[in-house]
């Protein structure tokens, strides 16, 4: 690059024209550079140390002194309107350059790769946290027990009689030996027992979990699923008291219109007993009813089992399945689905129901 | 309990338009459930009428059968046809080709018309069969949906019956009749007969009823009759095994007498199919009544009925051909010739009445609920008898409906009823029921008044007396669920609807919450999803060999399990000792579906038994709160049940794509999870080289407490398990005990100062032998280097050329940093030193 502008001529400081004239050619290059790099050119060529308006501001020095004021103020305000110029043009070339690299810089975001896994939660496991939330809401706690139990807390204490026909071996898996009392849960119900034991009355408790039958896996069969089962033992409580808690935990768990239905039904260790139905608006094939669950007002020699006096308390518990509720909450046709750990079943719902 | 609706209509004000569906709706709301509707003309329609054959042809074919081409009145002489329809003919005689053989000219017989459908969706119509235009058929008992017998077509006078030509067979056989089927619970034993499902009618709907048991005239007191001696030397729970044994006897029944059309279609829609008339009659009073007879062949027996708990090695043969070994426990029927059957499960093969029967006994006995459940039980014999008496039924009954199978053998069978009959036993005490006027409306919630009360109490048939503010309540007898004031509460509330139940939300005291474990358990579980994992729920069903590979580290070690006693499949009749092999399971379910990129988690319950003991020798007795001692003997008796998690990886760590290159899974992938799983819950986890027979020897961590106890592993799965398991090589897996880890959680977190002097970071290149664990090196760098290093971290391995062969160079990053002071160059380069001085003691450490 050359210092000097081809074929310019110094102009006189004092000419204000000539230097009008360089100041003139130095503006139309300004505007003419069409990037930073050719604005760097065209600002060396014009105010760098060789440029004709330097060499005419270094001329000053040897005019007569009475002409030194004159031209410095004709050269000074030349270079100022020349600086100026290269300033507002180099403002405008920088932005330009600056949008044209972020355009360049576009990508396809459609076309993003999922770097991370995105895992998922058991929408059964998701569905007992949801089920838990709403009665700790309410001021319940939740009470666990083993899965492998004593026969005693799973019929005895709950009033199961010796010969009942539930504890025959084609629904109850035992262990071996039989004999020796020890059987896989088939209800939540001993877990009630265990938090009566435990706690001090009012009780107010909701136990959810595991539990097993021996019943064949098939579309609405599994030997193992889940249970919720909710107990309060406090003085003065009646089947109004259930089915207000009840009613309050369908509205909580489907929507405000939620409706439930007792019907009477026969549980060892409830009486009076129901069986609970959901008014299902959504269901396939038009609203009905569908069965959700049992229900009833603790039987007293479930209390006296636990050690709590049926003349000062009473108490209700009411149990659902998990698996049941899913169902038809989520409408899961397939109880294989909910079973067989196919992602894609997990997958789909991610973290929520 | 399958209620066909003509019958009920006998005893209810049942509507004459009502349908099985109507019936379910009432009730429902008096707690039967509704099961299944049946109802024959769903799959058989008209016209289908009674013909009489006029004329048979018989016309031998080339195919070798022999056809009757007949013609065959289906209106009654001298009246025209007044069907119309193609191939119904005006004149009402009709041709039609029959291949049966068992009937002949004059015989009235049942003939489907063209326009006719038949179960199994088959249409009649007019066709060209063998040479002629077959205008309908002539119907086998089968073809109708009445009865197996297809070896021939319904001859009408066989049954017993002559109609009037013209006549709907639908009508004729029952077939126009439903039956609503519905659940019944094991408490209201009662309702297994239309005489309880009639009451039950009345107490849904407010109409009348009359009760069946009543309508049968029996006279107040038998003597004389057949000898029956009840004596049960081995009560169980001191309840006598047969409270009452009624006999009766009827001579001269005239054994080709049919069962009337009229009773076989019920008995068909109940369930059961026809026999022979004495058995027919049996059912249908047990299904009236509720109480099953039984009806012995008078002339088969020998001497005195004795009724008897068995003696051992005792056999008998039943009514199915079967010979059964007799338990002690057995109650039996016997007379001097042996047993003769089991109490209310069923009858010898030896008296059975048969085709030739003439002179009947018939049994109406009471018979205890356990012991008949017990016998049915053993000997695996469910019947409609042992259903019932298991439940209970009601001991006022057995004479009126002895009466009601006499009246009804006369009746159908022509026989003679004796004089005289049997009734031994004793009638069970009354059960009185102190019912506290307040009770039913606190329990149930809502104000029932005194009038109320005494009205639903006496609709269900119990007596009530006044007893101050209480009531005294004698249930009926065959109530035998009503027992408590909580019982009758129920019957209160049902009779006036649990609909009407108000709604009333109780105030729970203030709760604690999830407790420290829940919460705990919910941040892991929710902590694995979000690194990516995937939660499934395997079963906990396992075999042996997943237990020993499995569920103890070192092979060849045998895991004691819980085995069950009754598995679904033998092969998985263990409970898991590590949540692995089901997690493998799932993982190759997932493979086999064309998911090759899998993380999978569970957590879930683990049972390890300490040894081979389990359970305890009895359990307490229900409805008294056991001593602590007993409590803590059932506890002891349960195997231990920590809650586990695992997880097993496969493939790759995402899904491939455009500008990303996904990552295979390896051991370390496991490991981080471990890690993260230990510091989700402020748990540090130690890590060493770990030793399990189901993990890669060399790429295993072993994962413990600062306490040393071991939490698990996690690392690279045996090549070997996974080429026998079928699965992809290099699958990393872990467990880990979470229960140890909730419990090792620290209660309080200390707060760390945070100084903001300037750091000093100075690096370090150790070479060590291959062999040396790096995390020990970085802890001797740690303790080496005392209180200034602030953070130390691995960031290179080496192995190769300039090294030397056997060795790798681990070059550390290490961070000073003083707490009241800026470091000076010297004292971070002095603590550097120190910590390099450790690491050469220890470990030969030699900086490169």
């Amino acid at each position: 690059m050359t210092e000097t502008l081809p074929g310019a001529t110094v102009p006189d400081p004092l000419d204000e024209t000539a230097v009008t004239a360089a100041v003139e050619r130095a503006l139309q290059d300004i505007s003419g550079a069409a990037n930073l790099d050719e604005l760097k050119a065209v600002r060396i060529a014009h105010t760098g140390e060789k440029s004709p308006l330097a060499l005419a501001n270094r001329a000053i020095g040897s005019l007569p002194k009475e002409s030194k004021a004159s031209a410095g103020k004709i050269i000074g305000s030349a270079r100022g309107r020349v600086n100026k110029a290269i300033a507002e043009r180099s403002e405008v070339l920088e932005a330009e350059n600056d949008a044209r690299i972020l355009l360049e810089e576009t990508v396809d975001v459609t076309a993003a790769p999922r770097r991370r896994r995105a895992g998922a939660r058991h929408p059964l496991s998701t569905l007992q946290d949801r089920v838990s939330d709403i009665f700790v809401g309410m001021g319940w706690e939740i009470a666990e027990g083993p899965e492998v139990e004593s026969e005693w807390f799973n019929f005895d204490a709950l009033n199961f009689k010796p010969d009942h026909p539930a504890r025959e071996m084609q629904d109850t898996f035992f262990v071996d030996p039989p004999e020796r009392h020890v059987l896989l849960r088939t209800h939540t119900s001993p877990v009630q027992v265990r938090a009566m034991l435990e706690r001090e009355v009012p009780i107010y408790v909701l136990c959810p979990g595991k539990v097993f039958r021996t019943d064949e896996l098939d579309a609405t069969h599994t030997p193992v699923f889940h249970q919720f089962e909710g107990l309060a033992v406090d003085k003065g409580l009646s089947m109004a008291d259930l089915r207000g808690t009840l009613e309050h935990f369908a509205r909580l768990m489907f929507g405000q219109e939620a409706q439930i239905r007792l019907r009477p039904n026969y549980f060892p260790f409830t009486e009076p007993s129901a069986e609970l139905d959901i008014w299902h608006p959504g269901a396939k094939g038009g609203p009905r009813w569908i069965e959700w669950g049992g229900c009833g007002m603790v039987n007293p020699n479930v209390l006296r089992a636990a050690g709590i006096d049926p003349d000062v308390y009473s108490g209700f518990a009411f149990g659902m399945g998990i698996e049941r509720t899913l169902m038809f909450r989520n409408d899961v046709v397939d109880m294989r689905d909910m079973i067989e750990g196919d992602v894609r079943f997990s997958e789909h719902f991610g973290m929520e129901i | 309990m399958r209620i066909p609706l003509s019958w009920l209509r006998e005893y209810t004000q049942l509507p004459a338009d009502a349908t099985a569906e109507d019936l379910m709706a009432d009730l429902v709301s008096v707690g039967l459930e509704e099961e299944a509707v049946h109802r024959p003309s769903e799959s058989i329609s008209g016209p289908i009428v009674v013909g009489q054959v006029l004329s048979l042809v018989k016309e031998p074919q080339t195919n070798g059968k022999t056809i009757n081409w007949c013609q065959v009145r289906v209106v009654p002489e001298g009246q025209e046809q007044t069907l119309t329809g193609k191939g119904i003919d005006p004149s009402g005689v009709q041709g039609i080709v029959c291949g049966a053989h068992n009937f002949v000219e004059g015989d009235k017989v049942v003939v489907t018309l063209p326009g006719a459908t038949l179960p199994g969706d088959f249409h009649i119509a007019a066709r060209k069969t063998y040479g002629h235009v077959s205008a309908g058929m002539i119907a086998s008992a089968r073809e109708l949906g009445i009865g197996e017998d297809h070896d021939g077509i319904i001859v009408l006078s066989r049954l017993g019956l002559d109609p009037e030509l013209g006549t709907d067979a639908l009508a004729l056989f029952g077939l126009n009749d439903q039956a609503a089927e519905i659940n019944v619970t094991p408490d209201r034993s009662y309702c297994f007969s239309i005489r309880g499902i009639a009451r039950e009618y009345a107490h849904a709907t407010g109409t009348s009823f009359e009760d069946p048991a009543t309508l049968v005239t029996a006279p107040a007191s038998l003597e004389g009759g057949y000898d029956v001696v009840l004596d049960d030397r081995a009560p169980i729970y001191g309840v006598l095994g047969c409270d009452r044994f009624v006999a009766r006897t009827v001579r001269g029944i005239d054994p080709t007498r049919p069962t009337p059309q009229w009773m076989v279609s019920r008995l068909r829609l109940a369930g059961v199919r026809s026999i022979s008339l004495p058995v027919d009659i049996s059912n249908y009073v047990m299904f009236e009544l509720g109480q099953p007879t039984h009806c012995y062949d008078l002339d088969k027996l020998t001497g005195t009925i004795t009724v008897r708990r068995a003696e051992e090695s005792e056999k008998l043969e039943t009514l199915d051909g079967k010979v059964r070994e007799l338990d002690p426990e057995d109650l039996l029927i016997t007379d001097e010739s042996g047993p003769i059957g089991i109490a209310g499960v069923m009858g010898g093969a030896s008296t059975e009445c048969s085709d030739t029967t003439v002179n009947v006994l018939v049994e109406s006995a009471h018979f205890d609920t356990v012991t008949v459940g017990r016998s049915r039980r053993r000997h695996k014999l469910p019947s409609e008898a042992s259903k019932r008496f298991e439940r209970g039924v009601d001991w006022q009954v057995a004479d009126e409906a002895a009466q009601r199978v006499v009246d009804l053998l006369v009746e159908l069978g022509g026989g003679v009823a004796d004089e005289s009959g049997t009734d031994v036993g004793s009638a069970p005490e009354p059960v009185n029921i102190l019912l506290p006027g307040a009770f039913a409306s606190e329990r149930i919630g809502m104000e029932f008044s005194e009038e109320l009360i005494a009205r639903t109490l006496g609709d269900l048939g119990a007596k009530i007396e006044r007893r101050g503010a209480d009531y005294l309540v004698t249930p009926p007898s065959w109530r035998l669920d009503l027992e408590t004031k909580e019982d009758l509460s129920e019957e209160i509330a049902r009779l006036v609807g649990y609909d009407k139940i108000p709604s009333r939300l109780p105030v729970a005291p203030p709760g604690r919450g999830l407790t420290r474990t829940q919460q705990q358990r919910r941040r892991l579980v929710q902590a694995l999803a979000d690194a990516g994992l995937t939660e499934v729920l395997a079963y906990p069903f396992v075999s042996q060999a997943a237990n020993d590979t499995f569920g103890v580290a070192e092979a060849g070690a045998v895991r004691p399990a819980v085995k069950l006693a009754n598995p679904l499949s033998e092969e998985l009749g263990w409970l898991r000792t590590s949540i692995l092999p089901g997690l493998l399971e799932v993982a190759k379910r997932n493979l086999s579906r064309g998911f090759r990129d899998l993380a999978l988690f569970e957590a879930g319950l683990v049972f390890l038994p300490e040894d081979s003991r389990i359970g305890t020798a009895s359990i307490p007795p229900l409805g008294t709160l056991p001593t602590d001692d007993v409590l803590d003997a059932l506890e002891a008796g349960l195997p231990h049940q920590p809650l586990h998690i695992g997880a097993v990886f496969t493939g790759h760590d995402s899904p491939a794509a455009a500008n990303h290159a996904p990552r295979l899974w390896d051991w370390s992938d496991a490991l981080d999870i471990a890690r993260l799983a230990g510091d989700i819950l402020g748990v540090e986890l130690v890590v060493t080289q770990g030793v399990h027979q189901a993990f890669h020897p060399g790429r295993t961590a072993q994962l413990a407490l600062r306490t040393g106890e071991v939490v698990g592993f996690a690392g690279e799965l045996h090549p070997k398990l996974l080429a026998a398991q079928d699965l992809p090589a290099r699958s990393v897996a872990l467990e880990l005990d979470a229960d140890m880890l909730f419990e090792a959680a620290p209660d309080v977190i200390v707060a760390r100062h945070i100084s903001t002097f300037p750091m000093a970071t100075q690096d370090v290149a150790l070479i060590v032998d291959a062999g040396v664990p790096a995390d020990d090196v970085k802890e001797a760098l740690r303790e080496g280097a005392g209180e200034l290093l602030e953070e130390v971290h691995l960031f290179d391995v080496y192995a190769g050329q300039g090294i030397g062969e056997g060795k790798k160079s681990l070059a550390f990053g290490l961070r000073f940093r003083a707490s009241d002071r800026t470091l000076t160059a010297d004292e971070a380069s002095e603590a550097r030193a120190a910590a390099v001085a450790r690491a050469a003691e220890r470990f030969g450490a030699v900086q490169r």
